[in-house]
């Protein structure tokens, strides 16, 4: 063992290295690969070889009964040729951008005012938090009950303590993506609340100072120094959100199955359906193929999204 | 996929310290460190006052509609007769309690077993998930071979690829698992061993062992500690701290786990209670069914109130990772 101290002391003489198999093994060498062994088993079989095996998948026909054999582009025209693709992309565009409408603002307001808050403030994030660790399906089940179309659901119920006529919600096709990204909405605002209150924690106090030197009020204080200096994290969190929405899947498939009539199919719920939900057994290529291009133009926008921001963020 | 959000908090906890330290050195020369958006003098302006309380408490009553009330309701329908459920949903217990729905999702829907199900899920998730972290992280930081860089390059990449182009290529690895020869599904090494391929967690862990100081792997080294005693008797004693918060957040993704082990856990006797609870819904008394609800809430609400700085830091240190 005391052979393996060389390795750590950048002092060990050059001239006293050799390489071959035996000296590698004494230097430690071996035991090293015996630390990394958990991480390559896992990463390749459960990571590497899925990721490899996928971009091989996509062209292929694959049965598991049959050898796959290798079909070209045939399982990248099959998805074009569903109309269903289309609707999910559609539908996922539609999540997406509601999403941002709901859930972008909300939490930067909530994060500016709690950010002021004196006394009790980690009460403040604790209940914020809350909606986030309920579990993902228990969240959306209890949604599920919370959304029932009868007078007698629960929100119906609050609705007509004010007035407002019993709405259908998941069970309409106009109001079913709505009620999806109301729960998601809910159950997600909370964690990027605490990423902005820890960014405005960050926010330097000499430049609240300078600003109120310069004559400005609580309002140009905002806009001119709170905004500008969480700009950096604004970029990362919407790019972020808009990852995540476009990869959403709990909501459709747990609230709706993607109904009704198709109106909250999303992407992932479209590749779920090809793969494991399909009649005439699995359509793995079509699949792959669909999630290779999902994840392609994931990482071709945020490229695209990091060169712009770079641009604006150093000024 | 759940790791998503959390990815802005890696390079977090080394930034930490610097912010603390920067807020100290200005105290010296400011009055008002700890100032935010609002002065004092804005503070002491009357309008300002009244209209910054209101806002206040306005959030604090929005919070705890949002936030714990849904909670609260959940856990008074639990113990409810399920008529008084649906007819006055918001009624507070018009006719009693019914703690028998409790024990019936126990017993009867056996929430019991899925529960358990879900704890021995839960556990194994995190065992090979600190076994890969901390050995993979420590061979990497802490040994560093000529090809670490590499190999942690390919470990890093991996968290760029959105976890659906895995979806179909690791089921049917799972299916036909290469020199096992038989299939993984319905067991629980389907769900515990794909979970250990978290490249958020090697970073996280290796990032850790960096910072460490060096000179103390000499010293032990000197002392005649070998690789593993350096390992277990140096290293990871001094690795509390990261290896809380990877624990925490293991768990806390097993238990919310949906998809996958849906797809891989098909038999009723190994499934977990994020799989089972879609599943009974149809076939399960309204009351029964919200108390199964409750109970599968119930734990990942204690540990989050238990471990709530982990938590809030863990997810809220990304801002200070600003642009």
């Amino acid at each position: 063992m005391t052979v393996t101290q060389q390795r750590l002391a950048p002092s060990a003489p050059r001239a006293a290295r050799k390489h071959n198999p035996i000296t590698w093994v004494q230097r430690g060498g071996l035991t090293t690969l015996l630390f990394l062994l958990p991480l390559l088993i896992v990463f390749g079989v459960f990571s590497w070889s899925p990721i490899v095996q996928s971009v091989i998948m996509s062209f292929q026909k694959t049965n598991l009964v049959t050898a796959p054999v290798f079909v070209g582009w045939d399982n990248f025209v099959a998805v074009f040729n569903d109309p269903l693709f289309y609707t999910a992309i559609r539908n996922t565009g539609y999540f997406a951008v509601l999403a941002l409408l709901f859930g972008y603002p909300i939490p930067l307001v909530a994060a500016v005012i709690m950010s002021e808050v004196k006394r009790m403030k980690g009460l403040y994030s604790v209940l914020a938090y809350l909606p986030v660790v309920i579990p993902p399906v228990v969240s959306v089940l209890l949604w599920k009950i919370f959304y029932d179309a009868g007078p007698d659901g629960v929100f119906n119920t609050i609705l007509g303590a004010i007035g407002i006529p019993p709405q259908p919600w998941i069970q309409d096709a106009a109001t079913a993506m709505p009620s999806l990204v109301l729960q998601a909405t809910w159950a997600g605002a909370g964690s990027t609340i605490i990423i902005y209150l820890a960014a405005l924690t960050g926010v330097a106090p000499e430049l609240y100072d300078a600003a109120e030197v310069d004559g400005a009020g609580i309002g140009k204080k905002i806009w001119h120094v709170t905004l500008p200096q969480l700009r950096g994290i604004l970029f990362i969190t919407l790019i972020l959100q808009i990852i995540a929405t476009a990869q959403v899947f709990l909501q459709p498939f747990l609230f709706t199955s993607g109904g009704p009539v198709n109106s909250t199919t999303t992407i992932l719920l479209l590749i779920y359906q090809y793969a494991f939900q399909n009649s005439l057994g699995g359509a793995y290529g079509e699949a792959t193929a669909l999630s290779l291009m999902l994840a392609v133009f994931l990482a071709i926008l945020s490229i695209v999204y990091f060169r712009l921001t770079a641009r604006w963020s150093d000024q | 996929m759940t790791t998503t959000d959390l990815i802005p908090a890696a390079p977090a906890l080394e930034q930490a310290p610097p912010v603390r330290g920067s807020r100290r050195r200005r105290r010296e020369v400011e009055t008002d460190a700890d100032r935010g958006i609002l002065s004092r003098a804005d503070r002491r302006a009357p309008r300002v006052r009244i209209t910054t309380n209101g806002l206040h408490a306005l959030m604090l009553v929005l919070l705890v509609l949002v936030g714990l009330v849904p909670l609260l309701w959940l856990l008074k329908s639990a113990v409810t007769p399920t008529q008084d459920t649906l007819t006055n949903p918001l009624g507070l217990f018009p006719h009693g309690f019914a703690w028998s729905n409790v024990v019936k999702a126990w017993n009867d829907v056996h929430i019991g077993d899925f529960f358990f199900n879900t704890i021995a899920m839960a556990a194994g998730e995190w065992a090979v998930q600190l076994l890969v972290a901390t050995t993979g992280g420590f061979a990497l930081s802490v040994l560093r071979p000529k090809y670490g860089k590499i190999l942690s390059g390919l470990v890093l990449a991996t968290l760029f690829v959105p976890a659906v182009v895995l979806l179909v290529p690791l089921y049917l690895t799972i299916l036909h698992p290469p020199l096992i020869g038989h299939s993984l599904i319905n067991t629980f090494w389907a769900v515990w061993l794909p979970a250990g391929a978290s490249a958020f967690n090697v970073v996280l862990v290796m990032r850790f062992f960096d910072s460490l100081p060096r000179e103390v792997f000499e010293a032990a080294r000197t002392d005649g500690a070998g690789t593993f005693r350096l390992f277990w008797s140096v290293v990871l004693p001094m690795s509390k701290p990261i290896i809380g918060v990877v624990s925490v957040f293991a768990i806390n993704a097993a238990w919310a786990d949906f998809l996958w082990p849906n797809l891989v856990l098909t038999d009723i006797a190994v499934q977990p209670l994020s799989v089972r609870l879609p599943q009974i819904q149809s076939s399960t008394d309204l009351g029964v069914y919200l108390a199964a609800l409750a109970i599968a809430t119930l734990i990942p609400v204690v540990i989050f109130l238990i471990f709530q700085r982990t938590f809030l830091r863990g997810g809220g240190l990304g801002g200070a990772v600003k642009g």
